[in-house]
């Protein structure tokens, strides 16, 4: 079900504007509130949702995972790096809550600089790798390659 | 002209009776107005169905105690420093706004009431006062209209676009600058022009107090009332179903979510404000 957006909890900042990859969030030219222009290309994404600093989108989730008259409802706390959920069933029963971290790392403190590594080789550039991408990934030779052949670990932290 | 009392010198042409009688009449037509868009929008039976919703859910009762020390809160927070814009521009904006309207509205009253005529000696505070309320107020509105209004700085419409909802903030305009000419045209001495400007002055200030209907000038009452629900229900729990605002270095938040330890450490850190570090404008 498409995302609705609470006017009462509306000031139209413009978040859920800036983020929804269908660019169907749009600020009413007499309200001056923001609602999705096109329900219909609305695929439920969240983006808008999460991006809202008042929680004032909300989207009817489907019945498959949750009954009618339900409410799943999410808080972005990026300060603190988590997501969480709720769910809760309309007879009030299941109330189930979820918190997953979304960064590990400060925002924007780690970001790959990639303007620094060194110029791509002859080799390099005739190979059909990616530029800088990692040897184990490549498919065209052996067994599935994992970490351990490839003698890596896991490390804790969330890339980006 | 800053220390002037543009309404004394203008009791020699209207008497203080009728300045007195329409500042009644606006108060009136506010109070009307209100009533009317409650009526209308039913925005306080929509407001009671909620509360009374929020209280099913409600996982705790919350005090009249409590109830004061939230409404305390959003006297601090919301209502006298705006406290629920996130964008920083907007929020200095507001408060130019709202506290030059105060100004101005007051002293305004002050000086008609109490020192409506050229022989009750205005103190000099007042017509500062009411020069700066305007001034604000003016400074406020247009930084909004030009630059913050987010039809304007974001869906790339033209300043010049008027639309029903812009007749709260137009008003307001019009009023503190027809207003401030109108005091400098008088001070002045000229005598035709500030006649001219004391008319678009009053009827800009109709249109203020008496587009309550149609404008969104009454939100200074129903804004607060709305903050005051939010804060009762993150207080009693239901918190209009939304996931718990959790703190993240409680052993038993932990316990129930293990990812939180094992990825972020039993400290997290402080992760800044990501998406918010600019403002939305890439639309």
């Amino acid at each position: 079900m498409p995302t609705f957006v609470y006017m009462t909890r509306c000031d139209g900042c413009g978040q859920c504007v800036d983020i929804c990859p269908s660019d169907i969030m749009h600020i009413d030219k007499t309200l001056r509130r923001a609602y999705n222009i096109e329900p219909n290309m609305c695929w439920e994404c969240y983006s808008c949702v999460k991006a809202c600093p008042h929680q004032a989108i909300d989207v009817r989730g489907y019945a498959d995972f949750a009954p009618l008259g339900h409410s799943v409802r999410v808080l972005r706390d990026e300060e603190k790096g988590t997501i969480a959920w709720r769910i809760k069933f309309r007879n009030g029963k299941k109330d189930m809550e979820l918190l997953a971290p979304i960064t590990t790392k400060p925002w924007g403190k780690f970001i790959p600089k990639l303007a620094d590594e060194a110029a791509p080789s002859k080799e390099m550039r005739d190979s059909e790798l990616l530029f800088n991408e990692p040897k184990y990934v490549r498919m065209d030779e052996g067994g599935l390659h994992t970490l351990e052949s490839n003698g890596l670990k896991m490390k804790a932290g969330v890339y980006y | 002209m800053f220390t002037s009392n543009p309404f004394a010198e203008l009791s020699a042409s209207i008497s203080p009776q009728i300045m007195q009688g329409y500042v009644i009449l606006m108060v009136l037509l506010v109070i009307g107005g209100t009533v009317l868009d409650m009526i209308h929008k039913k925005s306080a039976q929509y407001f009671f169905e909620n509360a009374k919703k929020a209280k099913k859910d409600a996982k705790r009762s919350v005090g009249t105690g409590e109830k004061t020390t939230i409404a305390f809160k959003v006297l601090a927070n919301e209502v006298l420093t705006s406290g629920e814009f996130c964008h920083m521009k907007r929020r200095l904006s507001h408060l130019l706004t709202m506290y030059g309207f105060i100004l101005f509205v007051a002293t305004t009253a002050i000086m008609i009431f109490g020192y409506p005529t050229p022989e009750a000696s205005t103190p000099a505070i007042l017509p500062i006062l009411w020069h700066i309320g305007a001034l604000m107020l003016a400074i406020g509105g247009y930084w909004f209209w030009f630059f913050i209004r987010v039809d304007v700085s974001a869906e790339g419409l033209s300043w010049y676009r008027f639309e029903r909802a812009d007749l709260f903030i137009v008003s307001l305009l019009t009023t503190a600058t027809f207003g401030l000419i109108w005091s400098y045209t008088q001070s002045s001495g000229m005598g035709g022009w500030s006649t001219l400007f004391f008319a678009l002055f009053i009827a800009s200030s109709t249109a203020l107090f008496g587009g309550v209907l149609w404008s969104k000038f009454a939100h200074m009452f129903f804004k607060p009332a709305a903050a005051f629900q939010k804060r009762v229900t993150k207080a009693d729990g239901s918190r209009e179903n939304l996931p718990g605002d959790y703190d993240l270095t409680d052993p038993a938040v932990q316990a129930k979510f293990p990812d939180i330890p094992e990825y972020m450490g039993k400290n997290p850190s402080y992760m800044g404000p990501g998406i918010r570090r600019e403002p939305a404008n890439h639309y």
